[in-house]
């Protein structure tokens, strides 16, 4: 398999994920025993009182049943759905902030938990995977269990738990941050850079646990079995040092079925981390979901999904189309 | 759902290649067999504290104003009561009863569906593999949230406690289908099942007699692993108001807690107990399942 | 001169200690090739870990030492204990496959440079490999590549450049060719044969190959359940063995011209768990005596340089009765 076969192999594997990710999105709305739509119209209406015309009433109508593959065939409908997603990011206006296109919220919103994310993602592959990696390789000493097992205390606590673990030690007993968090409506500026990293922390440091206990976990046993790896007894063999076989041996090895595991991770990572905006109220898509779910939005809910969806599938292509820059068996055949 | 695959822990370093003598070096300190016990001893007291006391209960405790509001902690109510008038030890028994319910009958579910999706692909292989382990990988790709939101979004007033359950299925099965694919992959390379496929057993015979013996320790491993992804996105759904909340789980419990601001108003048992439980619960379930796949899963050579 | 002094290895294991090299005596002259034979678990490979002074858990010097018969920079001379010091300088080792012993995701080049405290102009140390690896062969940029990029045959001449680049006093090689093909297997022994004459180091060589031994060494050391049993010069060996064991060993080796059936010497060596007496070699040879049976013989210098440890060494006719 040459680098090309491997590209085309996982750029075919994206599209097929988006493509059945976008077809539960589109066909979702059609399994469940409720109409949305005339939900929503009832909400614009009252919300209008009478001053929509019957037209727009009639307009609006027309847009939702396009969006949601209700009017006309089946086929013609997703095929427009798929063509308005992927080509236009297009999913129509908003219905508690009419006529605002759900698309503008959302791109306003992606930047809070892509910046979250990252952050938080990378911080805890790194120490998370350095402590596994000491964890492993220094397996016959009892300070070496001691991180291990650390990481089996956070690995099964789920994401609303160590949230609010988090804010019962870090806010409310030792009150180091603030309990409810502030953020700046304007977005990230020089000015209010130190008030927003503050009030991310607790968010953060929440993801950050979350990430420890599998990385720790998973590296330690891959650092065990590597260890016991000929190239490794024959670096020892060659007086390599302690240190030089610990990186360059072991940690370069066992990295490379962690990066494919952080890819394959990313959508539980995405999950923790709409659930942690949640309940820090930290102005993501995870907390624009939670108010489209509970006010009754179903554009903002559809396209915040939808592109979670695909952010999360171009996360892990990325992922995967750097990997080959670790790994040379795959890069030069 | 994430399930850990512990690599097979051999014991010893350096061994000789060649020497005669028994090569298994004793590990020094390794938790083995103590990680089983200790998660076997939480479970047991969580299932039978949560399966039993109910019947002492005096009354159901989901109803509301069933005592006064936010009582200290008393004999009669050993946890205090809550904001809702309802007594927190009796709550929390119940959600513990009602999570475990639900997880171990989803995980049941789960457990099947995945052996025999895992299992098909890794035998019958070629195109039917192909489309079943890209299906796999995009269940395991698309975050699953996202979608739970706007079902619960949809079906909101109308959900029962068993459809949630139903959901957590069809989207749980995914991690567990790969790695017993990747299992019987390698048993399907292994010596003895060439054999028996070659004297003329039929492919059922073989997953029933050689493929099985070897799958079953690990499916042990994946129904605990579920009943640990069941509860917890159970709990989930719940602390974001979209499970049925109105059944007593030990995410519904967080939910009335937070939306009645237990925090600022000093209740803090009412939050506290179901952390400090679900920690314990989700801690044993965890050693209990990792204990297992070391003590027998690994110990056969495969997982 | 590397003189070993009754070493007696042992692995800790669950079922208590066994000694996996038990009182072994010799002495290896400077500047030639010993091959080391025997069945699987005779404790070949044991003896060289400890004469490598790879010694660590579960695998313990009992009791002796090993002598290798040169100083450190320091001036102490050099035992098993701090031998390690001197690994790739003036002791080497080459593995037996050259596939699972290199790291698989780093360059060659950067494998070559990484042990010790590398001192000196990482450059110009470099462009020395470059010379060294084109003199045995290899084409320059083979230190470039990562190792699958290589064949089999160009990995262990790349380990054998490795162990030999610093010119060490000793080199340990452990079945270096058992891993390759027949065509292969030879160049790389005579590569080493060439080494060796051009540098005049000690070559230990593990195998268990009785052609290998024949083709390459100058002296060889046959093993028999954790015993030194016969210890002399290659070709006398081969002539005229004094013990049994090596006499069935070379039986087994094919001649040209000689299609009648090989056999393997019936039996299997005994479990060194058990509590051994007499001779080990007592159940599986054809010449046993109750003495055998009973009493241990000793490694016992019957000719001049040709060791053996056998009641009957002394009487030849019994030994050609064996074959």
């Amino acid at each position: 398999m040459s680098i090309f076969q491997y590209f085309a192999k996982r750029i075919g594997l994206y599209l097929v994920v988006l493509f059945i990710g976008l077809t539960i999105t589109f066909f979702l709305p059609r399994l469940m025993p409720t109409n949305p739509i005339d939900g929503y119209i009832s909400q614009i209406e009252s919300r209008a009182g009478q001053s929509l015309r019957p037209e727009a009433i009639a307009a609006l109508r027309s847009n939702l049943e396009e969006l949601y593959g209700l009017k006309g065939d089946i086929f013609t409908q997703y095929v427009n759905y798929l063509n308005r997603v992927i080509l236009h990011f297009d999913f129509g206006p908003s219905f508690t902030n009419y006529p605002e296109p759900v698309s503008d919220m959302i791109f306003r919103a992606l930047p809070w938990t892509l910046g979250l994310l990252l952050v938080s993602t990378i911080v805890s592959w790194i120490i998370g995977n350095l402590i596994g990696l000491v964890a492993g390789y220094f397996h016959n000493k009892r300070s070496a269990t001691v991180l291990e097992v650390v990481g089996i205390l956070l690995y099964p606590i789920p994401y609303y738990i160590l949230a609010l673990t988090v804010i019962l030690v870090l806010a409310y007993f030792l009150p180091v941050f603030p309990l409810s968090p502030t953020f700046p409506a304007e977005g990230l500026t020089f000015g209010n850079a130190g008030t927003i990293l503050f009030n991310s922390a607790l968010p953060a440091i929440t993801l950050v646990l979350a990430g420890f206990g599998w990385n720790i976990l998973s590296m330690k046993s891959l650092a065990y079995t590597t260890k016991e790896e000929p190239y490794v007894t024959y670096a020892r063999l060659k007086g390599t040092s302690n240190w030089k076989r610990m990186t360059r041996y072991v940690f370069r090895n066992a990295m490379l079925p962690q990066v494919t595991a952080l890819a394959l991770s990313l959508g539980t990572i995405f999950n923790g981390a709409l659930l942690t905006e949640m309940l820090f109220s930290y102005p993501g898509v995870g907390l624009l979901m939670r108010t489209a779910a509970s006010s009754g939005d179903y554009n903002l809910l559809y396209g915040s999904i939808t592109m979670s969806i695909i952010a999360v599938a171009t996360a892990g292509l990325i992922i995967d189309l750097i990997y080959p820059l670790f790994d040379p068996r795959i890069r030069n055949r | 759902m994430k399930i850990m695959k512990l690599r097979p822990q051999m014991s010893g370093t350096g061994t000789p290649e060649e020497a005669p003598v028994a090569k298994r070096v004793k590990s020094k300190g390794s938790p083995l067999n103590f990680r089983l016990k200790l998660g076997i001893v939480i479970l047991a007291i969580f299932v039978l504290g949560s399966f039993i006391l109910p019947f002492f209960c005096p009354k159901d405790p989901a109803e509301q104003a069933s005592y006064l509001k936010n009582l200290p902690v008393t004999d009669k109510h050993w946890l205090g009561t809550n904001s809702l008038g309802q007594d927190t030890f009796w709550f929390l028994v119940f959600a513990i009863r009602n999570s475990l319910q639900l997880g171990i009958l989803v995980a049941l579910f789960v457990t099947v569906i995945q052996t025999l999706l895992g299992l098909s692909a890794g035998f019958i292989g070629g195109w039917y593999e192909r489309i079943v382990m890209v299906i796999i990988d995009s269940f395991i790709t698309i975050p699953l949230l996202p979608i739970l939101i706007i079902l619960g979004a949809l079906v909101r007033g109308n959900t029962t406690f068993l459809t949630v359950g139903a959901i957590i299925v069809v989207f749980g099965w995914a991690w567990g289908a790969r790695t017993i694919r990747s299992m019987a992959l390698s048993l399907r390379e292994r010596e003895f099942v060439n054999m028996a496929r070659f004297s003329g057993a039929s492919t059922f015979d073989v997953l029933l007699r050689e493929i099985f013996p070897y799958v079953s320790s690990y499916m042990v491993v994946g129904f605990i692993n579920t009943i640990l992804f069941a509860i917890n996105t159970e709990a989930t759904l719940a602390v974001i108001g979209l499970s049925k909340v109105e059944t007593p789980t030990l995410g519904s419990i967080i939910f009335w807690a937070l939306n009645y601001n237990a925090l600022f108003t000093g209740q803090l048992l009412w939050l506290i107990a179901p952390i400090v439980s679900s920690v314990l619960l989700f801690l044993g379930l965890f050693l209990a399942s990792t204990g297992f796949n070391e003590r027998f899963a690994t110990r056969r050579g495969v997982a | 001169m590397i003189r070993l002094n009754n070493v007696v290895a042992s692995y800790k294991t669950e079922r208590g200690v066994v000694n996996a090299v038990d009182g072994v005596s010799l002495e290896i002259p400077d500047g030639c090739i010993v091959g080391i034979a025997g069945e699987s678990g005779c404790g070949k490979s044991t003896l060289m870990k400890v004469i490598y002074g790879d010694i660590g858990f579960p695998l313990a010097l009992a009791s002796g030492s090993v002598d290798y018969g040169f100083s450190d920079d320091s001036g102490k001379p050099v035992t098993s204990r701090n031998i390690q010091k001197e690994w790739f300088k003036r002791i080497s080792y080459v593995p037996q496959s050259s596939m699972s012993s290199l790291n698989p995701v780093i360059r060659i080049r950067k494998q070559f440079l990484d042990f010790q405290d590398q001192t000196g102009n990482k450059a110009q140390i470099l462009e020395q490999v470059k010379s060294y690896v084109k003199k045995l062969g290899l084409p320059e940029e083979s230190i470039d590549s990562y190792p699958h990029q290589l064949s089999g045959g160009m990995r262990q001449r790349i380990m054998i450049a490795m162990a030999t680049f610093f010119q060490p006093e000793i080199i340990l090689a452990d079945e270096p060719t058992t891993a390759l093909d027949v065509v292969v297997q030879k160049s790389i022994l005579l590569l080493l044969m060439d080494l060796q004459e051009q540098m005049g180091n000690t070559i230990i060589l593990v195998s268990h190959d009785m052609g290998v031994h024949y083709q390459v060494t100058d002296k060889m050391l046959i093993m028999y359940a954790a015993k030194a049993v016969e210890y002399g010069d290659s070709e006398e060996i081969f002539q005229r063995p004094l013990h049994p064991y090596t006499r069935l060993l070379i039986n087994s080796l094919p001649t040209i011209g000689d299609d009648r059936a090989r056999e393997g010497i019936p039996g299997r060596p005994p479990s060194l768990w058990n509590k051994l007496q007499g001779c080990r070699f007592a159940d599986r040879c054809p010449l046993a005596t109750d003495r055998c049976r009973n009493e241990e013989p000793e490694f016992v210098e019957y000719r001049p340089g040709h060791f053996a440890a056998c009641h009957y060494a002394d009487s030849e006719a019994n030994l050609s009765e064996v074959s």
